[in-house]
């Protein structure tokens, strides 16, 4: 380590500003965004009923994040007051997902390259199109990189474990209690293998609904949720035991 | 308004606080506000020729809800400038909005006053109280006081479904944004004097929803006949007036299919007795 003093290199500073964002959104827990038959499905384990991790932003647009709360709040709030604003003055129609996702983008990249502190955030933004074929799911990470994930996203804590297991058995067509027993199973796994059962009033779940006119979101609590989560499986049987070490990872969870 | 390019978000979107969106376009836009256009000129003038007017809104309560309708005439002077013109709408989940006056004046407190309501609930992640929403279109009404100097006047009538004490609530305002609640039944507008005559005589306290709703399509027709510039069911071409509910079920606007046949008792009934249902003397 022959450093010259008071000189760091750049690369030095993007490295540790990644690092940095990157250990506090691992201390996380997950959140697994996954389309379904009739639209798409957020699940969280967030033990607090109150400290949303998902939520509305627009008629048919979506936001989830795991992170520090009080920053991916300030997202999401700027998010609504964003879309409403373009709905105001344009219509309800003009307003879309990819705009928001962009200008999340911008303003973590910007944060991240100038501000003393990046945001140790991971945003999922999600938009329902007319049928499942137009939907969209972008997620954009702390230094404002952005991905389009075609199906499902996985985000926060253990997310490998959480996002093979996703991957795996992720069918777009499931049914809604199909697809959320899949993100429940996947959001059970710990790094050590070891799988959880997590409790109903640990979860935070919402849906996209395609049935539903103008505002589609919806969250799902309480006496429903006990309820799609206790209805029998049909076949999702799979072996438990199904952490094989896989190796393939998705090119955007190790950039370095 | 240019939102392409905006780069990082402005602080203005960043800054914790505020949830009403009237008083985020306030401080990011304020142009935007409908009340802002004529901020220059406080002067006293009559520009009220300017636009059309909408005319009559009418709400009456039942145990359990309210119903809220209104006539579709929009008027300029002695014109009819439109003869399927809207004035009732959804506020939000539990409650509805009609708006007599200039209206594109009311159109756009209207919207603002939904979006208002829908920033809220998305912001906070709760919905604001009855009495909540009906304050915060007070001070939606306060703001356009410029405008309503000037002859741009739009007065709303507020009604909801309060969760809390399971009725149906009215609340009326003046220009300046003077807020009071209605009990039973109450009417804005240019036939509103006649609309509130026929509803003194109709009201009972035991009126099922439909009843209600009956009353509302008899009383628009009473303010139609003796207020020019309200209109009454246009029997040819088959426009009726809106007709609204809310009750612990939400907001339902009734499809003209529903309001048909009501409309068709009501008609029908004034061909024997044109001045309407008779009410005992005593």
């Amino acid at each position: 380590m022959s450093m010259q003093f008071g000189y760091v290199s750049p690369e030095q500073i993007m490295k540790d500003r990644a690092d940095y964002a990157r250990k506090g959104i691992s201390r996380s827990r997950s959140v697994v965004v996954l389309q379904y038959e009739g639209g798409i499905l957020f699940v969280a384990e967030n033990p607090s009923p109150s400290l949303h991790k998902i939520s509305e932003i627009y008629d048919r647009i979506a936001f989830a994040a795991v992170g520090k709360y009080n920053e991916f709040e300030v997202l999401r709030q700027a998010g609504v007051r964003l879309a409403d604003l373009r709905g105001y003055s344009f219509d309800r129609v003009d307003v879309s997902g990819r705009a928001l996702a962009n200008v999340y983008a911008q303003t973590l990249g910007t944060i991240f390259t100038q501000d003393p502190k990046a945001y140790e955030v991971e945003l999922v933004v999600a938009e329902l199109g007319a049928d499942e074929s137009s939907d969209e799911i972008y997620r954009i990470v702390y230094d404002g990189s952005v991905f389009s994930q075609d199906g499902f996203s996985v985000m926060g804590g253990p997310s490998d474990q959480v996002s093979t297991h996703v991957r795996e058995n992720f069918q777009r067509s499931a049914s809604l209690e199909d697809s959320l027993r899949l993100a429940v199973d996947a959001l059970g796994r710990d790094e050590g293998g070891e799988v959880r059962q997590i409790a109903t009033t640990q979860l935070e779940v919402a849906i996209l609904d395609r049935s539903r006119p103008r505002r589609t979101f919806r969250r799902i609590r309480g006496a429903q949720l006990e309820s799609l989560l206790s209805r029998p499986a049909e076949d999702t049987a799979e072996d438990d035991t199904a952490d094989r070490d896989t190796t393939e990872t998705p090119p955007d969870e190790t950039e370095d | 308004m240019d939102l392409a390019g905006l780069g990082r978000l402005p602080a203005a979107f960043m800054t914790a606080g505020t949830s009403s969106f009237s008083d985020f376009l306030g401080q990011y836009a304020p142009e935007m506000l409908p009340g802002r256009r004529l901020a220059g000129s406080t002067q006293y003038a009559d520009h009220s020729g300017l636009a059309p007017h909408g005319t009559t809104i009418v709400a009456v309560t039942f145990p359990g809800g309210v119903v809220m309708a209104g006539d579709r005439r929009a008027t300029a002077g002695n014109l009819i400038s439109q003869r399927d013109a809207e004035k009732v709408f959804q506020a939000d989940e539990y409650s509805a909005v009609g708006i007599a006056g200039t209206m594109g004046i009311a159109l756009e407190l209207v919207r603002l006053f939904q979006l208002e309501l829908e920033h809220y609930e998305k912001i906070e992640g709760t919905v604001l109280s009855l009495e909540g929403k009906a304050n915060r279109l007070a001070h939606m009404i306060r703001a356009n006081l410029g405008l309503a100097m000037q002859g741009l006047v739009a007065v709303p009538l507020f009604a909801g479904f309060d969760a809390g004490n399971e009725r149906g609530q009215i609340y009326s305002y003046d220009p300046t944004g003077a807020r009071s609640e209605e009990h039973e039944f109450y009417s804005v507008g240019s036939g509103s004097v006649f609309a509130r005559g026929a509803l003194k005589k109709l009201f009972r306290d035991d009126f099922s929803a439909e009843d209600a709703v009956v009353a509302c399509i008899q009383a628009l027709y009473d303010a139609a006949e003796d207020d020019s510039a309200t209109g009454g069911p246009d029997m040819y071409r088959r426009i009726f007036p809106i007709i609204t509910v809310v009750d612990e079920n939400g907001f339902d606007r009734y499809s003209d299919d529903t309001v048909s046949p009501l409309v068709d008792r009501v008609v029908s009934a004034r061909s024997g007795r044109p001045d309407g249902p008779q009410a005992p003397l005593s």
